[in-house]
């Protein structure tokens, strides 16, 4: 009798599990909130260009994803998240993070306002207990629509066309907006690359209709279906941050004092004080001058990725280390996210020590770092509407 | 500023490596003017639109050489250039087969063994010799070629790190090395591998853009000058420009001008203005005149020196030295707009290799043959083609569902024999189309429905490409790369530091060292030397430097 077969372990598949399968060349496949989601289908390098020159097809159906509805929806968001939710428009999209008591990051995420006291909350970590903790005591509703809302990233730059082809009139669609159909059909003009792109999140049983809808739309135009892989090095270049590499969610560290405060990760336009009440706000008064150390961007020199490389002040110090550290195959440079104590955060003479390793030997380098203030990767086109066709 | 007449610095011609020169020069702090023939830049990395909707790469057409360090100090992704890499490639057959090439090693094994189980492992040691001497010739593009007769302090610390570069080769390595430049492609080829298709598809790139036979000594280094380059770290990888090669002069173009560079465009030089065998500045063909301590020409060395230098400025040796540099014209053009995809009957639906080189000789003998043509004067009847079809990877090149292709051909001559008389002059329309009805010909072995679908060609004869490139012969690499006319050798002995006889004239072109290509480097070395001897408060900063 074989041990290895029990059939509640292992991956699981998502909505797009057959179409991935029989595009996965590479079959290259890590563990998504238990999905089975592709690191590459063929190759990480073709991919990563598709999505900067024609258009990336990926699934983000794993999101964890959380409907929140009631009379006092929008008050216990407000309790929830640091920024102003009354500011949210009904269609708009709002970039969101929340703490705990103590002012450290739970999690990031994205918040689309739906309709009249109507959420959705899109985020990386599962948060079903602390939204219902947030939620006691309010007139409310949450559904974990997790498993039934799937969900495709369209990214690059002919996404729009793509999108127009399949017949979705996104013409005046602003970054941030969203659009929706009588089908239940969202599209959002969001995504993790800081290019032109869209999200679109469905009920999973229209799967299959939507992929083969946006694939059959995008063969004259390059679209090309990518794994987590080329994402990542967008998003570094588009200067965002991932939870459990460039910050470390609060409620799943062990150590103690690794959480991090949104000022220490560089997000503190996010928290608004002059809202009312919200969770962590009294520990963030106390903490907003005082952080331990600075999620910064840097340009890093050299031509080798710097990729958890520790970081000194004059060539001596420890100051901090690199949390995401890539080459960049379109800004062409060596970029990566860094944590830096915050009396060396302006350093002139900050350098990466990076080891690399080849056939057999290992070379040191220690590289010099430049802060970086702006994403290292922002085409115009990311914001223009309406988009160029093509 | 239109009246502004005196620079510190003046650049004749905007290529891409005139373009580079201008660029650090101004970065450096010089006033610099940069002065272009047509009423567009870019020289031989050019895009244009000859029929609307379609770009075409019109002279080179990828994209590996263009040095990193250049890229990153003159800031160019940030003006726009974006590099694109291309998968694969592929040779076909008459008889309906190809072989073709994967970037992935097992699939690349897997489809060598097809033909030759050896020759799929010869592959590997093949790779590695050739990276080897990669690896070796590397890190000499951005430095200045050592004169080994000089005894100048840079000269001899050049040689030294020549000379320790050498030395830590070991002798074996060094032996490689030195026959490794001198040999022929197609004995290098012959050592290595049994098959006769797969020793073709890997000979292209030793005959490139050069007047020379697979097995002429010095055709193995041609290969290795298409291998050196690198997109991302992955050396010998190849890929287009985002909008065609035109968005390297671009991205250079806006570089420049972000540094106060100024451009004039529209006509060409007349005559160097040339006092006491000093440089005093530039009388264009129409009037204009612009005055500099400093020129630089993008121009190769024949037509600076023979066309636009008065010839009593000039030593005999030195004139006689640019006469006899070889700069043949071996190769032709041709950029079509296709209507729809053609197809490929013998490649998969999908294959990844059409997005890559694709190529329809079969042996090296084939290879020989259409050499032998050449030198004696005809167009090969079965050239070799370098076909690629970019729009497939750049949305920017056609319309939707439509498709550019770029043909580079191989050999055509400069001097067209007709009857028994040769000369560029026989380059006639009728000429030209009978040229590319050759090369649709061999197309077609690949490619049977190929006339059916062009909506437009443009036809390149090396005449032509003189004419409006501006490169004698219509030789693509402003003199062959033959190791008479490399390294300090380039582009005649003793003046390899970009520097001319006449005092404050120098060259940037890819006529100097390291030669041919969209590579910047000679641009770059130049402009490091005008910095380093020309000028005591401003200096060369950045990876280049």
């Amino acid at each position: 009798m074989s041990i290895t077969t029990d059939p509640k372990i292992g991956l699981i598949d998502g909505p797009f599990q057959r179409q991935l399968e029989a595009l996965s060349q590479s079959r290259s496949w890590y563990n998504w909130a238990g999905y089975a989601a592709p690191s590459t289908l063929d190759c990480i390098e073709f991919e990563y260009f598709a999505l900067r020159n024609q258009a990336s097809l990926f699934d983000i159906s794993p999101l964890f994803k959380y409907r929140v509805k009631g009379s006092e929806a929008n008050k216990m968001l407000n309790r929830l998240v640091t920024r102003d939710v009354n500011k949210i428009k009904v269609g708009r999209v709002a970039y969101a993070i929340w703490c705990n008591q103590d002012g450290m990051l739970i999690d990031d995420g994205t918040l689309f306002h739906l309709g009249n006291c109507d959420w959705r909350l899109c985020c990386q970590e599962p948060m079903l207990d602390w939204l219902l903790e947030a939620a006691w005591g309010f007139n409310i509703e949450i559904i974990d629509e997790s498993a039934t809302v799937a969900g495709l990233s369209i990214q690059g730059p002919t996404s729009y066309s793509i999108l127009s082809i399949a017949g979705f009139t996104l013409d005046n669609i602003k970054p941030f907006d969203f659009y929706q159909d009588r089908n239940g059909v969202l599209i959002s003009r969001t995504g993790f690359t800081g290019d032109l792109g869209y999200e679109i999140f469905f009920p999973h049983e229209k799967a299959s209709d939507l992929w083969d809808l946006i694939w059959n739309s995008g063969s004259d135009l390059g679209l090309r279906a990518i794994g987590y892989d080329a994402v990542n090095i967008a998003r570094i270049e588009a200067g965002f941050m991932t939870a459990g590499i460039d910050f470390m969610p609060v409620q799943s560290t062990e150590y103690l004092h690794r959480g991090q405060t949104p000022f220490e990760l560089n997000i503190g336009k996010l928290v608004d004080f002059k809202k009312g009440h919200f969770n962590g706000r009294r520990a963030l008064l106390d903490l907003k001058d005082k952080p331990r150390s600075c999620l910064l961007r840097f340009d890093v020199g050299g031509f080798k990725p710097a990729d958890s490389a520790l970081i000194y002040h004059k060539k001596k110090y420890e100051v901090g280390h690199i949390s995401s550290g890539i080459w960049s195959p379109t800004v062409k440079k060596s970029i990566a996210l860094a944590h830096i104590k915050t009396q060396y955060r302006n350093s002139p003479a900050l350098f990466a020590e990076i080891y690399t390793l080849k056939e057999g030997q290992w070379i040191k380098r220690m590289e010099k770092m430049v802060e970086n203030k702006s994403p290292f990767y922002a085409p115009p086109r990311a914001k223009q509407t309406p988009p160029f066709k093509r | 500023m239109e009246a502004k007449k005196s620079f510190d610095a003046i650049v004749v011609g905007a290529g891409h490596n005139g373009l580079v020169a201008g660029a650090y020069l101004a970065r450096a702090g010089m006033e610099v003017l940069i002065v272009e023939k047509n009423d567009w830049i870019g020289g031989a990395a050019v895009s244009r639109s000859l029929n609307e909707g379609w770009t075409y790469s019109n002279c080179s057409y990828v994209c590996s050489l263009f040095r990193r360090e250049i890229a990153r100090d003159l800031e160019l992704p940030k003006y726009g250039l974006q590099i694109i890499p291309y998968e694969g490639g592929a040779s076909f057959t008459r008889d309906g087969n190809y072989l073709a090439y994967y970037s992935d090693h097992y699939a690349l094994r897997r489809e060598i063994s097809r033909f030759s189980a050896r020759d799929a492992d010869a592959y590997q040691r093949y790779a590695t010799a050739v990276m080897r001497q990669c690896r070796f010739i590397r890190p000499f593009l951005l430095r200045n070629a050592p004169d080994p007769t000089s005894v100048r302090p840079r000269d001899l610390s050049e040689m030294a790190f020549l000379i320790k570069r050498g030395y830590e080769l070991g002798t074996k390595e060094l032996q490689d090395t030195m026959r490794f430049w001198t040999m022929s492609i197609g004995d290098f080829l012959d050592e290595h591998f049994e098959n006769d298709l797969l020793k073709a598809h890997l000979a292209g790139s030793g005959i490139i853009g050069t007047g020379l036979g697979v097995y002429s000594p010095g055709t193995a280094y041609v290969l290795l000058h298409h291998y050196m380059g690198d997109i991302d770290g992955g050396i010998g990888a190849w890929g287009f420009a985002r909008g065609g090669m035109g968005a390297i002069s671009e991205a250079l173009e806006n570089s420049f001008k972000h540094h106060n560079g100024r451009l004039q465009k529209g006509s060409g030089i007349d005559q160097f203005i040339i006092k006491n065998g000093k440089v005093k500045g530039v009388a264009l063909e129409n009037g204009d005149e612009f005055y500099a301590p400093l020129v630089i020409s993008n121009m190769d060395v024949k037509r600076t020196f023979l066309n636009h230098v008065k010839t009593e400025a000039l030593p005999e040796d030195f004139k006689k030295a640019v006469k006899r540099f070889k700069i043949r014209g071996s190769s032709a053009k041709l950029n079509i707009s296709l209507k729809g995809f053609p197809k490929f009957p013998s490649a998969p639906q999908n294959a990844s290799f059409l997005r890559g080189d694709m190529h329809c000789t079969e042996s090296l003998l084939e290879l020989e043959k259409a050499y032998d043509q050449w030198k004696a004067g005809e167009w090969s009847a079965n050239p070799y083609v370098d076909m690629l079809i970019p729009s497939q990877i750049d949305p920017t090149m056609a319309p939707k569902g439509d498709h550019m292709m770029t043909v580079f051909v191989q050999y055509a001559p400069y001097e067209l024999k007709v009857g028994n008389s040769r000369s560029a002059e026989h380059w006639t329309a009728e000429r030209c189309k009978a040229l590319s009805e050759s090369v649709l010909d061999q197309i077609s072995i690949a490619c049977p429905n190929i006339r059916s679908h062009i909506e437009h060609m443009e036809v390149r004869s090396p005449l032509e490409i003189e004419k409006e490139v501006g490169l004698t012969e219509g030789n693509i690499f402003q003199g062959e790369l033959t190791f008479d006319q490399l390294f300090f050798n380039r582009p005649i002995p003793g003046y390899s530091d970009y520097s001319s006889p006449v005092k404050g004239l120098y060259i940037c072109g890819s006529s100097t060292h390291p030669g041919g290509g969209v590579m910047g480097a000679p641009g770059a070395n130049a402009a490091r030397t005008i910095l380093q001897t020309q000028s005591k408060n401003m200096h060369m900063t950045g990876y280049a430097s």
